[in-house]
């Protein structure tokens, strides 16, 4: 810099540092945009006017103390809250290549969880043999040729990290395995489907460390050829796992950027405050 | 401000204060209340006693005049006649073909309903629906036989011009109606019970409501479904006016609904209706019959228990 | 699935949702059946018996003509039965559930006494007809009488009363029986002014349910003898009856023979003449009515039970 910083200078760095990827060569594709997002609970404002990317096949985390919104972001990509009555969106997420509005009253909730997948935080497979909890998302798109079927089920089991540990007992019923390879079933029934966008509810807070251990390193694998967006309450794990980071509050999104920058100097207080356990 | 309790007065305290005494009275009387609770409790279990008691000693009797298998295998009931016979299987065809027609009428409507209820229905519509099947389920089975006789016969003849005024098939589909709500309250207990969290990892896969509801939720109410299957089962089988006044009471060993026939249950009712002199052959009948009846109602309870501990919730 | 286009995606939703309506549609159906049944019965019933109800029917006795026959000892005959149903079964059963809830241990003999409750509520009525006639009506010599009918009625619904007696008392938050036994009170205090006065809403609606279950019962009554044919009432206390002219007692209306209101629809409804249809039709009003008006006002008390108590 030569000279007192102009205003446009000052705009540029700002500008800069709310998207870090600006300037950079390998700047990432968008997966998906949130664009002045609002939700209702009713008549409680839950989500205030977030703004946001999800880079392609990037692992973003969402962090913030309790209530501060995250899950009910989280469950706005996949449509879930359209299935309680008295719930209301505002704004747009904008989903890539083809840049369709998620929320748009025009799309089927359908058709966004046939691109969009999910794991729940308590994993919840389907009282079925492990082979059709996989198969089920198969079977609602119309598959039903049986070598189909048992090809892309052993695929999903592979990509889940699983395969190993069932694939000599693929009509044992889901629920009769451990809570860690449960998520891991989860995990691989999402998969099966190949979606576009992968969301993950904290699913690692029912488990023991172990098994988390695995779904992170899942998660790390994962992102090779799946977008993923992960809530979790868990600061560490966000730091262990993630690309980029969002720092949520209140139902505002209060900070957003790489993972690293985020967690060693973050740019505003509040997230200072949460990230070195002053707050929440 | 007395100084002067003595040492003697602080050893002369009783032991233990009489307030703080076992009471013996108390606990006599105590005890005594709570035998009568406990005689009270027993009465169920002197009631079954007692059914089988009745039952069995009749039929004891009945068995020494009327062999095992005559009464097993032969074709037909005739127990007032001169010549008598005492084929059961008589009165059990008609019980099983009116209790077929009845379940046919009655899981799948049942089941449709419960799914609707659980899996569909705004609660608006669940509280008006809900009072309905309970005001349907309250109906007075007597009721039930003048609509059988008197207004659902009338209608199938004017579909099937050959049926006769009484038959197994307009009892039977009455009856049917009769077991809907209570398969359709239990089974929509059953599923409701499934948890959220099962639904929206279908939901979550793009599946439709029905998918969900068949696909994830009835295999997960599958015990709480057969229990209410098997008492519908139980309640068919063990019906008795509906039959009595609209099936006619004419024993007829026959497999076609379309036609008359006594069950078991409408035949004690003919007998009780006359006059049968206390331990006779034709007194005795009743209680064979009865027996017949509380063993069939057996077998299917304990199939449902079994079923129930075989499906058992997995989630 | 990467491989399905958007536009096979939008086909394959729009057939499951059509599947969906068409599910719907079939539900709305099932219920409206069940409504169409109601209505028709209940409209038939008061079109083919409003002739019959007037004042004549309710203090008439049942005739050989139809235009005649009344209810009048069909009606009180089911009165003074539930009368010696109710007295049976309520202390039996409310003693049963105080018992199950508050004083028996876990062990095999309570076992035992539960599995008997769940099975026989799942007996045959007119097996427990049968089990009266043997026992009641012949061993203990009862006879056909007005007491056989009221105990075979309370033993049927005895497991009714057991369970709501039970649900009642459950309901009732532990601390209440802390609160009682932190004072000092025996078991038996506790329950006498606690426990069965909080639970007794609870018990009176089931007690209620179960009598209008029982008023509608037939087959065990026919079964130990009811005749369907009665032109008398049974003999009022303390008034001259029969041909000598001796005083009935306190209770001989207890061994009197009867007949109930299920029962006389039964007579109408079998007789071939369908002059007594109309008979049939009106008896089949007055008893739904009876029974609606029970289930109504139980509905009501528990109503009120879940506005009022508060802990």
């Amino acid at each position: 810099m030569v000279g007192p910083p102009t205003s446009q200078d000052t705009n540029d760095k700002l500008k800069a540092l709310k998207d870090p990827m600006m300037h950079t060569q390998d700047k990432p594709q968008l997966k998906a945009e949130a664009r002045n997002l609002s939700f209702y609970y009713g008549a409680a404002k839950a989500l205030k006017g977030i703004n946001m990317p999800i880079y392609d096949r990037k692992v973003t985390a969402l962090i913030g103390p309790s209530g501060c919104g995250k899950s009910t972001y989280l469950r706005s990509f996949n449509r879930m809250h359209d299935l309680y009555p008295g719930n209301r969106y505002e704004g747009e997420i904008r989903f890539f290549p083809d840049n369709t509005n998620l929320l748009s009253a025009e799309v089927d909730p359908i058709e966004v969880r046939m691109r969009v997948g999910m794991v729940f935080q308590k994993p919840n497979p389907f009282p079925k043999t492990i082979f059709e909890n996989v198969a089920y998302g198969l079977r609602v798109r119309g598959l039903t040729s049986k070598r189909l079927l048992e090809e892309k089920v052993e695929q999903a089991l592979r990509a889940g990290a699983i395969w190993d540990e069932v694939k000599d007992r693929l009509q044992a019923l889901a629920p009769t395995l451990s809570g860690g390879q449960q998520q891991r079933l989860c995990i691989a029934r999402a998969l099966a489907t190949e979606p576009e966008l992968l969301l993950f509810d904290e699913p690692t807070s029912a488990l023991d460390p172990i098994a988390t251990g695995a779904i992170e390193e899942l998660v790390s694998e994962l992102k090779k050829r799946v977008t993923i967006l992960i809530v979790t309450h868990n600061m560490q794990q966000a730091a262990r796992v993630s690309d980029y980071t969002a720092y949520m509050y209140l139902g505002e999104m209060i900070e957003f950027g790489k993972t690293d920058e985020i967690f060693f100097k973050p740019n505003d207080r509040r997230t200072e405050d949460y990230i070195t356990g002053r707050m929440g | 401000m007395n100084h002067a309790i003595s040492a003697s007065a602080a050893t002369d305290l009783p032991q233990v204060s009489d307030r703080l005494a076992r009471n013996v009275t108390r606990n006599i009387s105590e005890r005594l209340i709570e035998s009568a609770l406990f005689a009270a409790a027993a009465v169920s279990v002197l009631t079954t006693i007692g059914i089988v008691y009745v039952l069995v000693s009749e039929s004891i009797q009945f068995f020494q005049t009327v062999g095992i298998v005559d009464f097993l295998t032969d074709t037909q009931w005739t127990p007032l006649f001169d010549d008598a016979h005492y084929g059961i299987m008589v009165l059990v065809s008609g019980t099983l073909v009116s209790s077929g027609v009845a379940l046919a009428v009655a899981i799948p409507m049942g089941t449709i309903i419960a799914i609707y209820l659980s899996e569909f229905a705004n609660p608006k519509l669940r509280e008006v629906a809900k009072p309905v099947l309970e005001l349907l389920g309250g109906i007075p089975t007597i009721v039930f036989g003048y609509f059988a006789l008197l207004i659902v016969a009338p209608l199938l003849q004017k579909i099937f011009p050959e049926l006769p005024g009484f038959s197994l098939l307009s009892a039977g589909l009455v009856m049917g109606i009769m077991i809907v709500p209570s398969i359709a309250s239990l089974s929509e207990d059953a599923m409701r019970a499934v948890p959220m969290s099962l639904r929206e990892g279908a939901y979550a896969m793009g599946a439709t409501r029905l998918h969900t509801a068949i696909h994830v939720v009835v295999p997960a109410a599958v015990s709480g479904l057969a229990a209410s299957y098997i008492l519908g089962i139980s309640r068919a089988v063990g019906e008795t006016m509906i039959l009595a006044v609209a099936a006619g009471m004419q024993p007829n060993l026959t497999w076609n609904p379309m036609e008359p026939a006594a069950t078991i249950t409408s035949y004690i009712v003919q007998v009780a209706l006359g006059d049968l002199p206390h331990g006779s052959i034709g007194y005795q009948t009743i209680f064979a019959a009865g027996l017949t009846l509380l063993l069939i109602t057996l077998i299917f309870n304990i199939l449902g228990q079994w079923l129930r501990r075989r499906y058992r919730e997995a989630y | 699935m990467q491989t399905m286009t958007p536009d096979q995606i939008r086909v394959l939703i729009a057939r499951g949702k059509m599947k969906d309506t068409v599910f719907q549609a079939l539900g709305i159906i099932c219920l409206a059946i069940g409504l169409l049944v109601i209505l028709l019965l209940v409209g038939d019933m008061l079109m083919r018996g409003v002739e019959r109800l007037n004042i004549e029917f309710f203090t008439g006795f049942a005739s050989r003509r139809a235009a005649q026959s009344g209810i009048l000892s069909a009606w009180v005959g089911s009165l003074l039965v539930m009368l010696v149903t109710a007295a049976a079964a309520v202390p039996l059963g409310v003693a049963a559930g105080i018992y199950l809830e508050e004083y028996a241990r876990r062990n095999w003999v309570t076992d035992i006494i539960e599995i008997n409750i769940t099975n026989l509520a799942a007996v045959p009525s007119i097996v427990y007809g049968l089990l009266a006639l043997g026992i009641f009506v012949y061993t203990f010599g009862f006879g056909q009488s007005i007491l056989s009918a009221g105990l075979t009625l309370a033993l049927l619904i005895l497991p009714i009363v057991i369970v709501s007696t039970r649900e009642a008392i459950r309901a009732i938050p532990a601390m209440i029986r802390e609160g009682s036994m932190a004072v000092g009170a025996t078991r038996w205090q506790t329950c006498r002014y606690h426990i069965i006065p909080y639970a007794m809403p609870g018990i009176l609606t089931g007690v209620i349910i179960g009598l209008a279950r029982a008023i509608g019962e037939t087959a065990p009554i026919i079964t130990i003898g009811a005749l369907t044919f009665i032109a008398f009432l049974p003999p009022v206390p303390f008034t001259a009856t029969g041909m000598d002219g001796a005083t009935a007692g306190l209770f001989d209306w207890v061994m009197s023979p009867f007949t109930v209101m299920p029962i006389q629809i039964f007579n109408w409804t079998s007789r071939p003449d369908p002059a007594f249809e109309a008979n049939a039709a009106a008896a089949g009003f007055v008893l739904m009515g009876m029974v609606l008006s029970m289930n109504a006002v139980a509905i009501w008390l528990r109503y009120r039970m879940r506005k009022n108590i508060k802990w």
